[in-house]
């Protein structure tokens, strides 16, 4: 780059804004980026935390804590948790089988992996309350077992795995596939049983990958509403989400009260949203890679 | 793996016993099947349980009509409104350095990590009738939510990030270089980004659309807080699922929801194709 490209930028102390490019429309796209996502994303969302705001802590202390408000959102991230936990295990088992595997219909199950991604969340919550209704094709054999799952918080839980489950295969797929094979020969040529190389040698890598699926499965699952609305029965206190509670304090005009839960919930997306870069930054720098 | 040098004794340490990897298999493939492949099966069983007739019948509704062209519209508006803002984002990001790139990247995808249902309270805050702009809509007859600009202001919200984000990481591996040589060579700006640009984005783009699409046609929660679900005026195909699925109308319910379980199929191997013929032009897949 030429002495005079970088002339203007040099006064200024650390780096400059922009470093110089021989490509043009830096202007142009950036301000349609910035202002696209200030008007339909930023500010929207900077509207619902001043709202959140104007209530004041004490008076969102008390709408988070009543009592139905309360009970929604511990079914949600009780049940998210667990749903992302069953998801992260489950992830790790069909990412491996798909990956050092070689079986009939591999290809069409690994492209199924991403159905809940591509399936619109209504169409899973019918297909789900169908499945495991009283007299579905699950519903009927597990309602001889005594085991109720549609319109019951098993239910709502059955419908987060639904969801999640591709975050948690997808994050952990790249990296079995790239697994260094000369760690694992080298733990083999050492007398390593295979079990002892998978525990010791092959799995821990993996680990911040199932963390980072573990967290995007969770937060999907927190604010999911179409598939589990159908499953759930929404009985207050018991089978009831956070998302349903906005959508009824919503049709109640209850702004205030519906801001409340939605400001929590936020505050939780962006925290799992945290640990997740967190998680990242030090797989960076233990492992090498993400 | 180089398993006809090695001696069967490492070769067994290298992978698990044969048992071991047919109970994993087997484990992998079912719990799939529970918990994808049924429900997938139920839809299209449900919606011709009673026959082709009441199946097709469900289409001939005006209502169920009505809803398909809503769809249609809003994805017909919001996709290519996303699909303007990644190119203008993945230009300004992947091809400039600038101070606060990364936090820019992470703020296009903020929508993935906030619920449906806020991103539609979010518009129901500002254009509502007790809204931020509220009174203001009210005086000058303007309606947002419960009408169609609500739906697509909530879908292109839950869409926005879909594009932007399948270009960025490619259009930043690609480097600078080959614009720079088209510049040099004399092309002008626009006929760079057409001829030099493009070609080389055209599968990630695609890929992108895709996603955006599906997610723009099957939006439920967002979309349901703004629409009012008023019905043959803004029910979109999601919503009218819904309120048949309320009616006990299953046969139209299924009937509806089974051609979006086909428009999903259709992505899936769209999706499918691309990362097969075209992974090279695919940026490093995972995540989504």
């Amino acid at each position: 780059m030429s002495p005079a490209a970088l002339a203007p930028a040099a006064p200024r102390a650390g780096r400059p804004f922009l470093r110089p490019s021989a490509l043009p429309g830096f202007r142009l796209t950036f301000g349609i980026t910035v202002t696209y996502l200030t008007l339909v994303v930023l500010l929207p969302l900077a509207v619902l935390l001043l709202r959140a705001s104007a209530i004041g802590p004490a008076g969102l202390w008390a709408l988070v804590t009543d009592s139905r408000n309360l009970a929604a959102l511990k079914t949600s991230f009780g049940l998210s948790l667990a749903a992302a936990a069953i998801d992260a295990v489950a992830g790790l088992l069909i990412a491996w089988v798909l990956t050092r595997y070689r079986f009939p219909g591999r290809r069409l199950i690994d492209a199924l992996v991403d159905l809940p991604f591509a399936l619109p969340t209504a169409v899973a919550g019918i297909a789900l309350a169908a499945l495991y209704a009283p007299n579905g094709w699950l519903g009927a054999p597990l309602a001889e077992l005594g085991i109720k799952v549609a319109y019951t918080p098993l239910g709502i839980l059955v419908a987060l795995v639904f969801v999640g489950l591709p975050f948690c295969v997808r994050t952990v797929q790249p990296l079995v596939a790239e697994i260094d094979k000369s760690s694992e020969e080298a733990a083999a040529i050492l007398g390593a049983s295979r079990f002892r190389a998978l525990v010791t040698v092959i799995l821990p890598p993996l680990v911040p990958a199932m963390l980072t699926g573990f967290a995007l499965a969770f937060a999907r699952a927190v604010g999911e509403y179409g598939s589990v609305i159908f499953v759930a029965g929404n009985l207050p206190y018991v089978s009831e989400i956070a998302p349903l509670l906005i959508v009824i304090k919503l049709e109640e005009f209850n702004y205030t009260g519906a801001t409340a839960i939605a400001a929590v919930m936020l505050l939780m997306s962006f925290s799992a949203l945290l640990a997740i870069n967190l998680i990242q930054d030090y797989s960076r720098r233990r492992f090498g890679h993400v | 793996m180089s398993e006809g040098l090695a001696s069967p004794r490492s070769i067994a340490a290298l992978t698990e016993p044969r048992p071991v990897r047919i109970a994993l298999t087997v484990a992998a493939v079912a719990f799939l099947a529970l918990f994808l492949l049924l429900p997938l099966a139920v839809v299209f069983t449900e919606a011709l349980s009673k026959g082709l007739g009441s199946f097709l019948d469900t289409f001939a509704e005006p209502d169920a009509q009505a809803a398909i062209r809503l769809t249609l519209l809003v994805a017909v508006i919001a996709v290519p409104l996303n699909v303007a803002f990644g190119l203008a984002a993945s230009w300004a990001i992947a091809k400039f350095d600038f101070r606060g790139r990364n936090l820019l990247i992470t703020l296009i995808d903020l929508p993935f990590s906030v619920s449906p249902v806020v991103a539609g309270l979010i518009y129901v805050l500002i254009f509502g009738a007790q809204g931020l702009l509220g009174p203001f809509l009210q005086r000058h007859g303007i309606e947002i939510i419960f009408a169609v600009p609500g739906i697509v202001l909530a879908t292109v919200f839950v869409t926005f990030p879909f594009v932007a984000r399948e270009l960025i990481p490619l259009m930043q591996d690609q480097g600078t270089t080959d614009e720079e040589a088209a510049l040099t060579l004399g092309a002008s700006p626009w006929r760079v980004f057409r001829t030099v640009t493009l070609p080389n984005i055209r599968w990630a783009l695609l890929y992108g659309v895709l996603l955006c699409n599906a997610r723009a046609m099957g939006e439920f929660g967002a979309v349901s807080v703004v629409s009012g679900r008023i019905r043959g005026l803004t029910n979109t195909m999601p919503l009218h699922v819904e309120i048949l699925y309320n009616e006990y109308n299953y046969v139209a319910a299924f009937g509806i929801a089974s051609l979006l379980a086909l428009l999903a199929l259709v992505t899936l191997a769209g999706k499918t194709f691309l990362e097969w013929r075209h992974a090279d032009s695919l940026a490093g897949r995972g995540g989504h």
